[in-house]
């Protein structure tokens, strides 16, 4: 029995505190408590509300990482209070005290306790977030492709929590961006085969200058979940959808901007930032260069790119010429084209699919919990990893 | 001053089923909940939902299973319309968009479940309840011009008429510490269970029995308060729950001599017998001794005889509890465990169509008691109750509000006197106890003396504590006094609902002299039906103290029989 049994250690929270009736600025207030180590930080928190101070303020209920109340930021990273091990957190902490504080982009209403209604719940209801029905309704259940149902469960899994949403790097930016856990609802009616409206709503989001091209790929809503449900890589199977699929060609240019991309790395093995701008703007041929657009958009980039020059970053024949690889590299890159290309189908990885856990064992079959056996219950805990994520996608740090 | 045809209270599974009902048969209808829908208990459930829906199955054979689970204290006409409806609400539940997964020809897939004798329980992966609530909530969304939402309210009171009807609540927003009156043709409760009362438990902090407690305090009766399920296989560490699919799967349950112990006591079901009669074998092997782990307190849960493939693939939840929580590579070695309670099956007492006796005023979900689960219920058919009585009490009150006017305003002064009420919480000296010492006393104690053994010195000295504790809530402070998601005057009004929960509980634990279901006395260690094949209901006197009647089962084509697994 690894860690049961352990005896209690103390630990030292910096509770940021806030109240707004008091007018005062927000504070931190530090308590100590006992607490075996693999016990949770939301644990530690209740007891310092039970022992010292009821009026620290924390949504919580079920303890077990499945009713998504308790978000916060430990030691600066979002996640969840009651999916953190107490002595894991006092390891990454700065100097020892656990410091807890709210999530980011939504604001604040007292301690620990966030305005989700302002922010996450208006994105979510941004994405029509329930099933327009394919017609007709049947007498019996819908008759879908198993694969189809265990796909969508991905995103089901998403408890609302918000972590996601707290560190977003296009939302700091664009608060108007719908993000992540908004677009991971979004994919659970386009993936869904019993929604009428799939089409309609990739439009939507594409046309939307805040919506699936709004993502900067920064990982950071992968790295918060503590579901699996890999945010990011549900945005991009939205825009694949839209884009391979649908051809959808969206005023954001979303869709040639990532033509553009495929088709660069694909003929000179790296990007070539020169092509890039006119190339989203007017599209993979030659005139592209010539939309009205691109122009616009280059001048202003014009400082970035002249700061890049000035940091050496970049150098202006580097830019304006093609990079080149070896061409036995560039090989390489290519035959991986052929294989993706020459697949049937795309394939896609997902937590009920397939993970580092199933692949660890050899388990070949899908589907894994979808086959799952009875049982009443059971809180959700799911992996501190991220068992969503295709081990390419997995961030480096 | 929101005046609405159906006022429901609680945004869960019954509650937000209930209100698509109601809007749909043409009523106006608020929802209120104490915490945002989706973060309800309901949200926990994992296993799935009990339905008829294959072809060769019938939904008699549903029933029966449901009957004799329930040792024969459910009530029959009332386990018929929940069976024989399953399969159309669980048909809807998909045609809504509930993700149900699938076999190879596309048609709902369904799960073998202890005490079912067949293949008939609904499932999304393991996160059923998740995803019905989250698809319900989708509806909700839908509906958002038909359904006003009142997210982060707490009721604190229901409200009467001189007639004695139930006319609406008073409810704090907690976000602003204001009181305000609800006024409303007919209620409906839906604020689930009263796990709270013990510790540990596998129920979330905001199970406390509020709606038990405030029917309860304006005269409605309970019934089968008695019956507390305690969950077989709870993790020794901190209470969370197991699944059964475990044993499903093939696991088995080890006692001290390393010994598969339910050979001695079902030897056909082994550890599949239904959960009152496994959580009573282990207690048992605990109490005789051969308890393993620190102190003798747990039982091993050996999953390792189940191929490590099909464990990774079918139960990955409790591989990551297992993980997370004890530190335990469930694959490799086994895991402590031990009965922990999870469910109640008593509560607000009810007819079929979720109305309880006091006019205006219904109940569904775990805060009612129809009763569908007499003394134990079985596993994935507490989901199945919550969306049927929840449908029903919806459509029905939406009938009866079309034949009646609206209340009368509540006088302002009913609202003056709630809110000194809460303002005397706030400002109570600190003199007296704290309120989470209280309530971890309350916990402990029933946890002891109220759970899968019972006898008369334990229970009696079980309702002294209780007793006790209530007189010590009267002075209990807090530290939280401003008016902004004060969470902690919250907090002391709970204990109070808490308390009056496990008063009810422990009394008619020690009426109930004979073991059914859930009820062990060790003292009276048979089934009586001569006696005892009766509900206790428990309504409150003038003077605050439950007093105790009975009603009669209703058994319409199963005789009671001899129970064996
Ligand atoms: C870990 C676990 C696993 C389970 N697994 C299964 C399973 O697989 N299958 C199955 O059939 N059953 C299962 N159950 C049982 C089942 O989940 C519950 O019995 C059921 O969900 C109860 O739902 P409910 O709709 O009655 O209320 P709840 O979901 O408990 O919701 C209560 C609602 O009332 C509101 N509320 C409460 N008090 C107030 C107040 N004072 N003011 C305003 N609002 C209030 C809350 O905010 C909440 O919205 C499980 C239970 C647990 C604990
Ligand atoms: S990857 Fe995209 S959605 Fe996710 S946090 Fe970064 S910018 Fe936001
Ligand atoms: S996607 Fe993950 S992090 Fe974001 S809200 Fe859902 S569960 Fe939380
Ligand atoms: S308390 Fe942390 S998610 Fe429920």
């Amino acid at each position: 029995m690894a860690e049961t049994g352990k005896p209690p250690e103390s630990y030292t929270l910096r509770i940021r505190r806030f109240d707004p009736e008091s007018g005062a600025a927000p504070y931190w207030a530090e308590h100590t408590i006992e607490l075996e180590p693999h016990r949770s930080v939301l644990e530690g928190i209740l007891q310092a509300k039970g022992r010292f101070d009821g009026s620290i303020g924390i949504r919580c209920s079920c303890k077990a990482a499945i009713c998504g109340s308790c978000g916060v930021r430990i030691n600066g990273q979002p996640g969840l209070a009651c999916h953190t091990h107490i002595g894991r957190a006092k390891e990454t902490s700065r100097d020892g005290v656990i410091e807890i504080e709210p999530m980011g982009n939504m604001p604040v209403i007292k301690d620990l306790i966030v305005d989700m209604d302002a922010v996450h719940w208006k994105k979510v209801q941004r994405v029509t977030p329930w099933l327009i029905n394919k017609e007709p309704i049947p007498e019996r259940e819908y008759l879908v492709d198993r694969e189809s149902m265990v796909d969508v469960t991905q995103t089901m899994a998403c408890i609302q929590c918000g972590a996601c949403v707290s560190d977003c790097l296009s939302m700091e930016v664009d608060p108007l961006f719908i993000g992540p856990a908004a677009l991971a609802k979004a994919y659970r009616f386009v993936g869904d085969p019993r929604d009428a409206q799939q089409y309609e709503r990739l439009q939507d989001l594409a046309e939307d200058p805040h919506g699936i091209y709004d993502c900067t790929h920064c990982f950071k809503c992968i790295e918060a979940c503590p579901k699996g449900v890999a945010p990011m890589n549900q945005i991009m199977r939205l825009r694949r959808r839209a884009g391979s699929d649908h051809h959808i060609s969206d005023r954001n240019n979303g869709e040639r901007h990532e033509a553009a991309f495929v088709t660069l790395v694909k003929d000179h093995g790296l990007l070539w930032e020169a092509e890039l701008l006119p190339r989203s703007h007017g599209g993979n041929s030659w005139f592209g260069k010539f939309a009205p657009k691109a122009g616009l958009e280059l001048a202003d980039s014009l400082p970035v790119i002249t700061k890049a020059m000035l940091r050496r970053k970049v150098t202006p024949m580097g830019a304006l010429k093609p990079h080149k690889i070896p061409s036995a590299d560039l090989k390489q890159v290519q035959d991986i084209y052929d294989t993706v290309h020459g697949r049937d189908e795309r394939l896609e990885l997902n937590l009920y699919i397939t993970g580092y856990d199933e692949d660890e064992a050899g388990a070949q079959e899908p589907a894994a919990v979808a086959a799952s056996g009875g049982g009443d219950g059971g809180q959700t805990a799911a992996e501190g990893g991220q068992p969503g994520m295709t081990p390419e996608d997995s961030p480096t740090r | 001053m929101p005046a609405h045809d159906v006022l429901i209270l609680g945004a869960c599974l019954a509650g937000q089923r209930a209100a698509l009902a109601a809007a749909d048969a043409g009523a106006t209808v608020a929802i209120l909940s104490k915490v945002h829908p989706v973060r309800s208990h309901s949200v926990a459930a994992a296993g799935g939902i009990n339905a008829a829906i294959n072809p060769a199955d019938d939904w008699r054979s549903h029933a029966f299973d449901t009957v004799k689970g329930s040792d024969f204290l459910g009530d029959q006409d009332a386990i018929e319309v929940m069976c024989a409806e399953a399969p159309d609400e669980v048909l809807h539940l998909e045609h809504i968009g509930v993700t149900f997964h699938r076999n190879e020809t596309g048609q709902m897939d369904l799960r073998a479940f202890g005490g079912a004798s067949m293949k008939r329980t609904a499932y999304v992966a393991d996160i059923t309840g998740q995803a019905i609530l989250h698809v319900l909530y989708e509806q909700l969304m839908k509906y958002h011009e038909r359904v006003d939402r009142y997210e982060e309210w707490f009721t604190t009171s229901l409200l009467q008429d001189e007639e004695g009807n139930c006319t609406g609540c008073i409810a704090r927003d907690i976000r602003t510490g204001q009181l305000e009156v609800f006024t409303a043709k007919n209620v409906i409760l839906a604020t689930g269970g009263a796990g709270q009362c013990f510790k540990p438990t596998t129920n979330g902090l905001i199970c406390t029995g509020d709606g038990i407690s405030m029917a309860y305090r304006i005269g409605a009766p309970l019934m089968d308060m008695e019956m507390i399920q305690y969950h077989p296989t709870t993790l020794v560490e901190n209470g969370f729950l197991i699944t059964e699919g475990a044993r499903g799967e093939g696991a088995h349950l080890l006692n001290a001599d390393g010994e598969r112990f339910m050979e001695k006591y079902a030897p056909n079901k082994m550890e599949l017998a239904s959960r009152d009669v496994v959580s009573r074998a282990e207690q048992t092997e605990i109490n005789e001794g051969r308890g393993v782990g620190p102190g003798g307190v747990g039982i091993y849960l050996d999953i390792t005889v189940v191929p490590k493939k099909r464990t990774l693939e079918a139960l990955r939840e409790i591989v990551n509890i297992g993980k997370d929580f004890a530190g335990v590579d469930i694959t490799k070695e086994p895991i402590l465990i031990r009965p922990g309670q999870h469910y109640i099956m008593g509560g607000v007492k009810t007819d079929v169509n979720g109305a309880t006796p006091i006019p205006g005023l219904y109940a569904a979900g775990e805060v009612a008691c129809v009763s569908v689960h007499g003394g134990n219920r079985l596993g994935a058919n507490s989901l199945l109750d919550t969306l049927i009585f929840g449908r029903r009490a919806g459509e029905h009150a939406a009938q009866r509000a079309a034949g009646i006017s609206m209340p009368e305003a509540t006088p302002l002064s009913r609202v003056r006197e709630e809110s000194a009420w809460i303002d005397s919480i706030i400002d109570r000296p600190k003199d007296g106890r704290r309120v989470s010492e209280i309530k971890d006393d309350l916990g402990t104690e029933m946890n002891r003396n109220v759970a899968v053994f019972r006898e008369q010195d334990g229970l009696t000295h079980a309702l002294e504590t209780v007793r006790r504790l209530k007189e010590e809530a009267k002075t209990a402070y807090i530290d939280d006094r401003g008016t902004v998601f004060n969470q902690d005057v919250l907090g002391a009004i709970e204990l109070g609902f808490m308390l009056d929960c496990a008063e009810c509980t422990v009394m008619a634990a020690l009426e109930r002299k004979e073991s059914r279901g859930a009820q062990y006395r060790t003292d009276f260690p048979e089934r009586n039906d001569d006696e005892w094949l009766k509900h206790i209901d428990v309504s409150r006197n003038g003077d605050d103290t439950p007093h105790l009647s009975y009603s009669p089962v209703t058994i319409t084509q199963w005789q009671p029989e001899e129970r064996k697994y």
